[in-house]
């Protein structure tokens, strides 16, 4: 028919889809604790880095 | 004097004595050592780098947590138990920065039975998954304490289980903010209406896409407003809630009636614009501190289980398990969970946190030992003569004013002025609607009607208090002020009287002022004394041992505890008594009534030192801004002997009371409450917890907000205890704004009815109204509490 459906029912299942993503993140526990992943994130690399010269120290020692 | 600048590698404090070196690092004991052994042989060490000094003091541990061996308390702990995996959630108290959530998540390095360990950082609490066939809960939580991270485990956590996060309020805010993003697009056409053809032939498609986005918000989110309107009608009570509820449920069914007969596009847009602005309010209004506890009671100070000794065995056992007749054994700093009979062995029990007093008391075997009290010194052995909820002090907790909400004893500002402001919106809708009945204009005169109980739907005025209050709880926690919620600063700005606790609220609990009394001591003999303090581990010997100077630290060639008593060494030919005054043989018997360490060496009575309550900083300045304005009033659990120094210090006109037990406590308030005084209650302890909760504004001093506090309206950091009348001044002047905000809020209701009562009021004008109304109110709120608020001077 006219484009305008099309239109409007395109951009309802965008926010809905928007909506149900912030649903789940709600879910899944994401507001509960909103500060330490912010500090979690910069461990990350860290760790790669002392599980690498872990792995070092055993190859060296076998 | 080198040692005064040295600091501990791990924790931070100063190295008093000598320090302990290691790998060209100072530590101030062998337990920071220990840490860091443990942490740099684990490859750990990038600890120190995210942080100067980031460790905490690790306490003493060992068979203090015997009784997570006993199954049936570690399963009360555990959160998830199956095929050999646990999960148990712990509260850590010490957990402060960024380098804990480091070294706590990376635990599974220290032991390989640890699968994972996941922080919460402002909940203060570590979730950790492990293999039991690897590592026992015992162990895991003695590794904890061992680096430092003592969990705290008490009979709290016995009873209830982590409640589940209330979820609701942010899916609400999810689908409100849905509604209202599209309705509002939806409803763009109709606002620019040319009369263009192709939009007339989708206004019915638009009208009702906008009544179906508008449903959830009104039946869903906005579900609460019709409740609590609802209980509050069936109370006969008028809250905000009510000419809310109506405004929507007006707004709705007004709207529907429009599109269904075409007369125009309803207020959808306006409607689920207010659903998601009094969402948004109602989020900021609950929001609180997470790591703080303000209803804790006698539950979260006492321990899950203690030990019980049947025949020859010793074992541990759930606190409610206690029965009279049971023989216990409390170590040294273990609390008295139970009314109880002295058997064996000398106590010397710390009630200050019960009582008020500020000095332990010695008892000897057959006495009578109040539960709440703390042993400091040795190991006795008691039987119980109660159990655990009919204790002297548990009793406290069944009293009337622990059972009713505190919240429901008082109407807040808001609903106080919906009592009038709900009759007024009514009569003028009834009026307009009569107004064009009587003229025969049945059309306009409806209109008219739903007009002005949509207009005058009190968004602004909801909206005001939740956030200039939310606003100045924010402030006040950036001064260390924490408060329960929003509501305690309408109660704090109606204060008349100030009562204080003595002991450990305007005195401070960490540091006390020694002085010495008695022959000066030379300097060998100081050298001596210091040595032996430096042995003991008694809380005392403690105190006294970081404020001697002396650095020549010698070895005794004997050394001997008295427990309850005092000790004894020997340097070579000197000969040293430290402890009470029979101890160490002071022939003046009479009994001062202050904490006292008596010297004596080489069997000569030689001196005491005075361990004097020390108080806070600024506490006379305090007072003195204080006794103007507010009836002020001391409440001590302790003795007399500290009434007249008091009295130089404060300003007169302060009443002292001594003696009072935490039952007094709170007559005393409900007393003065029924005088028609409205009581701010500052305390510390358990001994307060009555009057605390019976107070308008119950505020609780703690020297580590982290630590234990008794349940309470407002937590106040010890730092900034002065600051006391700056909050009261800021809480007055905060509810100054909401009135000016409320007054503001009207003329907004004003403006709006005139349109409303002629009829006219087409959905723009709403649609334009409310939402300027509420962002104005908000913007004006914040920017005046933001000015209030602010710290003067600060540099």
């Amino acid at each position: 028919m006219s484009v305008i459906y099309i239109l409007i029912t395109v951009s309802i299942i965008v926010a809905a889809v928007f909506l149900i993503a912030f649903i789940t993140a709600v879910r899944s526990g994401q507001y509960r604790d909103s500060y330490t992943p912010s500090v979690r994130m910069l461990f990350e690399d860290e760790l790669v880095e002392d599980d690498q010269s872990c792995n070092t120290e055993n190859k060296q020692s076998s | 004097m080198e040692n005064t600048d040295r600091v501990c590698f791990h924790c931070g404090a100063s190295c008093t004595g000598t320090p302990i070196v290691r790998e060209n690092r100072d530590f101030c004991c062998s337990g920071c050592r220990t840490v860091y052994d443990i942490l740099s042989e684990n490859g750990l060490e990038g600890y120190y780098s995210m942080d100067r000094t980031p460790g905490a003091r690790p306490g003493e541990v060992s068979g203090k947590y015997d009784f997570l061996d006993n199954e049936a308390i570690a399963e009360k702990l555990l959160e998830f138990y199956e095929d050999n995996i646990q999960v148990v959630n712990l509260r850590i108290p010490g957990i402060h920065c960024s380098s804990c959530i480091w070294v706590l998540e990376n635990l599974k390095r220290l032991n390989k039975g640890i699968r994972y360990s996941q922080v919460d950082f402002p909940g203060k609490e570590l979730r950790i998954s492990y293999d039991s066939r690897h590592v026992s809960l015992k162990e895991v939580v003695w590794l904890l304490g061992s680096i430092g991270y003592e969990p705290r485990i008490s009979l709290e956590n016995y009873e209830d289980k982590p409640v589940a996060e209330n979820r609701a309020l942010l899916y609400k805010l999810g689908i409100a903010g849905f509604a209202f993003g599209n309705v509002m697009l939806l409803s763009f056409p109709e606002y620019f209406e040319m009369g263009e053809f192709w939009l007339e032939q989708y206004k019915p498609f638009f009208r009702w896409l906008m009544f179906a986005l508008s449903l959830p918000a009104v039946f869903y989110v906005a579900g609460d407003y019709f409740v609590s309107s609802y209980r509050s009608l069936r109370s006969g009570l008028l809250n905000i809630d009510v000419p809310i509820a109506l405004g929507i449920a007006v707004m709705f069914l007004r709207s529907t009636a429009d599109i269904v007969f075409g007369y125009g596009p309803g207020f959808f847009d306006s409607l689920t614009g207010l659903i998601f602005f009094m969402t948004i309010g109602k989020y900021l209004q609950q929001r609180t501190y997470a790591s703080l506890s303000f209803e804790r009671d006698y539950k979260s100070y006492f321990p899950i289980a203690v030990t019980r000794i049947s025949g020859e065995r010793e074992e541990a056992v759930q606190l409610y398990d206690i029965k009279k007749g049971d023989r216990l054994l409390i170590r040294n700093e273990e609390l008295i969970p139970v009314d109880c009979r002295l058997i064996k062995g000398n106590a010397l029990i710390d009630y200050s946190f019960v009582t008020g007093e500020a000095r332990p008391v010695s008892r000897s075997p057959g006495a009578k030992l109040f539960a709440g009290g703390r042993q400091v010194s040795g190991l006795v052995e008691v039987e119980a003569v109660r159990s655990v909820s009919q204790s002297y002090l548990t009793k406290l907790w069944s009293s009337n004013t622990f059972k009713e909400k505190k919240e429901e004893r008082y109407t807040n500002i808001t609903n106080t002025v919906s009592r009038y402001f709900t009759p007024v919106v009514l009569t003028v809708a009834l009026l307009s609607l009569s107004y064009w009945l009587w003229l025969g204009k049945t059309d306009t005169a409806f209109n008219a009607f739903t007009a002005v109980l949509i207009i005058a739907c009190p968004c602004a005025l909801a909206l005001s208090a939740p956030f200039a209050l939310g606003n100045l709880l924010r402030i006040f926690g950036r001064r260390k002020f924490y408060l329960k919620n929003a509501s305690v600063i309408e109660r704090l700005a109606t204060i008349d009287t100030v009562i204080f606790d003595k002991t450990g609220t305007i005195t401070s609990a960490r540091e006390g002022s020694i002085t010495y009394e008695g022959e000066p001591l030379n300097r060998t003999e100081e050298d001596m004394l210091k040595s032996t303090l430096r042995n003991s581990a008694h809380p005392l010997s403690r105190q006294l041992y970081t404020i001697l100077k002396s650095n020549n630290i010698l070895t005794p060639d004997e050394y001997e505890e008295c427990i309850g008593k005092g000790i004894e060494a020997t340097y070579r030919e000197q000969h040293i008594r430290i402890g009470s005054g029979a101890f160490a043989g002071n022939e003046d018997r009479e009994s001062s009534p202050k904490t006292s360490v008596h010297i004596n060496t080489n069997n000569r009575y030689r001196g005491k030192f005075i361990f004097g309550n020390r108080y806070r900083q600024g506490l006379s300045s305090l007072f003195r801004k204080l006794s103007g304005k507010y009836r002020l009033v001391i409440l001590s659990g302790d003795n007399e002997s500290e009434r007249k120094t008091l009295e130089k210090m404060l300003p007169p006109g302060v009443q002292m009371c001594f003696n009072r037990k935490p039952e007094h406590k709170l007559n005393y308030v409900r007393q003065c409450q029924q005088n028609g005084a409205r009581v701010m209650m500052v305390g510390d302890g358990l001994n307060d917890a009555g009057a605390l909760q019976q107070s308008n504004a119950g505020v609780v001093i703690a020297e580590d907000t982290n630590a234990f506090s008794p349940a309470c309206d407002a937590i106040l950091d010890a730092s900034r205890f002065r600051e006391i009348h700056e909050f009261l001044r800021i809480s007055k002047k905060g509810m100054q704004v909401v009135k000016i905000s409320f007054a503001l809020s009207f003329l907004y209701n004003i403006a709006g009815l005139s349109f409303a009562v002629t009829g006219k009021l087409s959905p723009v004008i709403a649609a334009i109204l409310m939402p300027l109304s509420s962002v104005t109110i908000v913007i004006f709120v914040t920017l005046l509490t933001n000015f209030i608020g602010r710290e003067p001077n600060n540099p």
